[in-house]
């Protein structure tokens, strides 16, 4: 008897034979490709599955989960609520500060204490120099997603600097654990002021410089405008904040429209995107919106700087923290957007429940949506104008 | 190769081979050269300073990378086609290598000294393409074949405007073969023909501003047809990981790499050819002859080379249809419209 061999049912080529993980059937012309967990520009461990028709993208199916480290199940099982901050960092690595913020504001609140005004103005200053050194990050990857490598280490060279002066604040470069409850970890030293300053001045020239190189570079401009338009309607639809919100032209910024810290006391103004060189919200939106936050950082950090009072930089809090039972919702406004902590206290040392709203897992939502039809090497600039970090989207 | 005739079998033999192999010395120590100097003016670019160990500055670092490369396991994935994978970076060798037989280096020194030498090196350097698509093939890698088949499309459409630019270098010098047309040129930077040729003054005038436009649109096309920045879609790291050998590793990745050195040198070498006066010396006949005429060819070569790497390190990257749209809507008519007008003035 002769043996007749079948092929394996994925290389046989007929109509229906190849389904994504969705379930959404294939045709013969199109192809099921991988994008990441390892591809250099997924920023991290993403994966993307894409159907192609060619180099025209039919579908986009994130896979998230690689980072996921149980953040909510520890931040619970802490032995107090001090001990969760450093796991805060961690969340989006880029941008450690601004997560810190975030929380300790949800602790402060749902203990119901004031921190003096010195700490208040020391958080703005450190939360607007992170949300440069992220922004750095963002642009300049966004950069190599569009193929130009220089801007990348112009805008990590700035950086350093940037992590130079966490560094000496607080000695870490990365994950600071700066902000208390209650406080700082640190006062700032002696010399910090003019260091801030003389940075200020440095960098406000740097970004006129990376704008020349990258942002109305024709080529860059020609890649990005019209590509990967995320209307109004949609972005809000999807929930999403930070520079995407803003890059689709609503304007909304927690700094404004929610007050926390001081912000209500400096003069600056969000910026939106307008479409100056194609449709509203699309990517170059997203990106001139970064390079003109960090502008306004500066004149943050600037007058911040000036107003900085004297004092203590540590309320009086319990030695044992043991909130009343209760609930609470913080939100800053972070390089990513909107960063949330839901907290329910059952009056115990642990939180009962913490909850994260992470912008960056919000505004990753919205990519199949707008990368339909779009190409290949759109799709690459796509996802690196929505600036995740998968830290903070595995959680 | 006219003063060996003498020689018998043999002898013609060991004097082919051995005048053969002279620019493969070449290539290596150029390669050489070259990835040191592409290192070093991506690092000055990029405000940093690259290699500074490895003896002064890092000049021995390409020795130690080549080292290295030679050392690395050879790795060929179960699911390759194992014979093309084999033979692909060969293939891709060979057809820049071959070109080389066609480039006069010196009054006194070409490979090959045929009359149809532009056609030659346009036609060998197209394997290069065979190569690449049998790389991405043999691979069996989704994002290889990606990289192969945008790098086929690529070749192909821009193969077009460099032999209508060649063209017009042909229309204007009267030959195809290399040596001639550099001879056409010797008398100096004013005879070059970017600048017009040795033609008479009003010629020379009008057809000035499109041999200018030629010259621009032949090194834009010479910067797609190897593959370098803003037109780098088939290794494009972001999108495709690195194209057409993502799979290579060690020597055969080596080979690939030194292929695309080589077809940097090559595609500089037919724009100096035709454009740039070739061996010829930029003063005349002061400072000319065969030693300095090598001397002139590799420095205007480097220069060209200096260029494209300065542009790689600058410029973002088109997307696919843009590189088509810059190839068929905007150089190919602006090729036809110069080789029109220079026709016309040629017969005035």
């Amino acid at each position: 008897m002769i043996e007749t061999k079948t092929l394996p049912t994925q290389y046989v080529s007929q109509p229906g034979a190849l389904k994504t993980s969705s379930g959404q059937t294939v045709r013969t012309d199109e192809m099921i490709i991988n994008m990441g967990p390892q591809h250099p520009s997924t920023h991290g461990v993403l994966r993307l599955e894409i159907v192609v028709d060619g180099e025209i993208i039919i579908d986009v199916i994130p896979h998230i989960g690689y980072l996921h480290r149980c953040f909510e199940k520890h931040a619970e099982h802490m032995a107090n609520y001090q001990q969760v901050i450093p796991y805060c960092d961690r969340l989006d690595y880029c941008a450690a500060i601004n997560e810190e913020h975030s929380y300790v504001l949800a602790v402060e609140r749902l203990l119901k204490i004031e921190v003096p005004e010195r700490v208040e103005y020391i958080r703005v200053i450190m939360a607007e120099l992170q949300r440069i050194a992220s922004h750095l990050i963002a642009v300049g990857t966004f950069g190599i997603d569009a193929g130009a490598f220089t801007p990348f280490l112009y805008a990590f060279h700035d950086r350093e600097l940037i992590l130079s002066l966490f560094e000496m604040t607080c000695g870490a470069r990365l994950l600071y654990n700066y902000f208390w409850i209650g406080g700082l970890s640190h006062d700032i030293p002696p010399q910090f002021a003019d260091k801030a300053k003389e940075f200020c001045t440095y960098f406000k020239p740097r970004i006129k410089e990376f704008n020349d190189l990258l942002t109305f570079n024709e080529i860059f401009v020609k890649r990005t405008a019209n590509v990967g338009v995320l209307p109004k309607d949609v972005a809000i639809n999807y929930a999403c904040s930070g520079p995407m919100l803003r890059g689709s032209g609503v304007n909304w910024d927690l700094r404004r429209d929610d007050p926390y810290s001081v912000y209500h006391k400096i003069e600056w103004e969000p910026k939106i995107g307008k479409g100056e060189m194609g449709t509203v919200g699309d990517v170059w939106d997203r990106h001139i919106v970064r390079m003109r936050e960090m502008e306004e950082s500066v004149k943050i950090i600037e007058q911040a700087l000036a107003a900085l009072p004297e004092g203590n930089v540590q309320a009086a809090i319990p030695k044992r923290i043991r909130p009343d039972a209760g609930e609470v919702y913080a939100r800053t406004e972070t390089p990513r957007g909107e960063l949330g902590f839901y907290l329910i206290s059952d009056g115990t040392g642990t939180p009962f429940r913490l909850k994260c709203r992470a912008p960056a897992f919000v505004n990753l939502s919205v990519l199949p949506e707008i990368s339909r039809g779009a190409m290949i090497a759109d799709l690459v600039l796509i996802a690196g104008s929505t600036d995740i970090v998968l830290g903070q989207v595995d959680r | 190769m006219e003063a060996f005739q003498n020689l018998g079998f043999w002898g013609t033999l060991l004097v082919t081979v051995v005048l053969s192999a002279l620019p493969l010395v070449f290539i290596l120590l150029y390669a050489l050269v070259t990835i040191y100097l592409e290192m070093k003016v991506a690092a000055h670019v990029q405000d940093r300073l690259a290699y500074m160990r490895t003896g002064w500055h890092g000049v021995l670092q390409p020795i130690a990378d080549f080292i290295k490369l030679l050392q690395k396991e050879d790795i060929i994935s179960s699911a390759a086609d194992r014979k093309l994978f084999i033979l692909a970076p060969y293939i891709v060798f060979m057809g820049t290598y071959g070109a080389y037989a066609a480039i006069p280096f010196s009054s006194i020194f070409i490979g090959s000294n045929i009359d149809l030498g532009a056609f030659f090196i346009v036609a060998a350097s197209s394997l290069v393409v065979v190569g690449i698509l049998m790389a991405g093939w043999a691979s069996n890698n989704k994002w290889s074949i990606f990289g192969a088949v945008r790098s086929a499309a690529q070749m192909v459409s821009y193969e077009i405007p460099t032999a209508l630019a060649i063209l017009v270098g042909v229309m204007i010098t009267g030959s195809l073969n290399l040596q001639e047309v550099t001879k056409f040129q010797a008398g100096g930077i004013q005879d070059w023909v970017i600048f017009g040729g040795p033609l008479p003054l009003l010629q020379k005038i009008l057809i000035t501003p499109f041999t200018v436009i030629t010259f621009l649109i032949l090194f834009v096309a010479s910067l797609a047809e190897v593959n370098r920045t803003p037109f780098d879609l088939p290794e494009a790291e972001s999108e495709l990981v690195q194209g057409f050998f993502t799979e290579y590793s060690g020597m055969r990745w080596a080979l690939f790499y030194v292929a695309e050195y080589a077809n940097m040198f090559l595609v500089s070498a037919v724009v100096v050819s035709f454009f740039l006066g070739g061996w010829g010396s930029p003063f005349g006949s002061a400072l000319s002859g065969p030693i300095w005429g090598l001397f002139w060819f590799i420095l205007k070569g480097m220069v060209l080379i200096f260029l494209q790497i300065w542009l790689r390190w600058t410029l973002p990257r088109l997307r696919v249809d843009q590189l088509m749209y810059t190839s068929w809507k905007v150089l190919t008519p602006f090729l036809f419209v110069c080789i029109i007008c220079i026709g016309l003035i040629l017969v005035l």
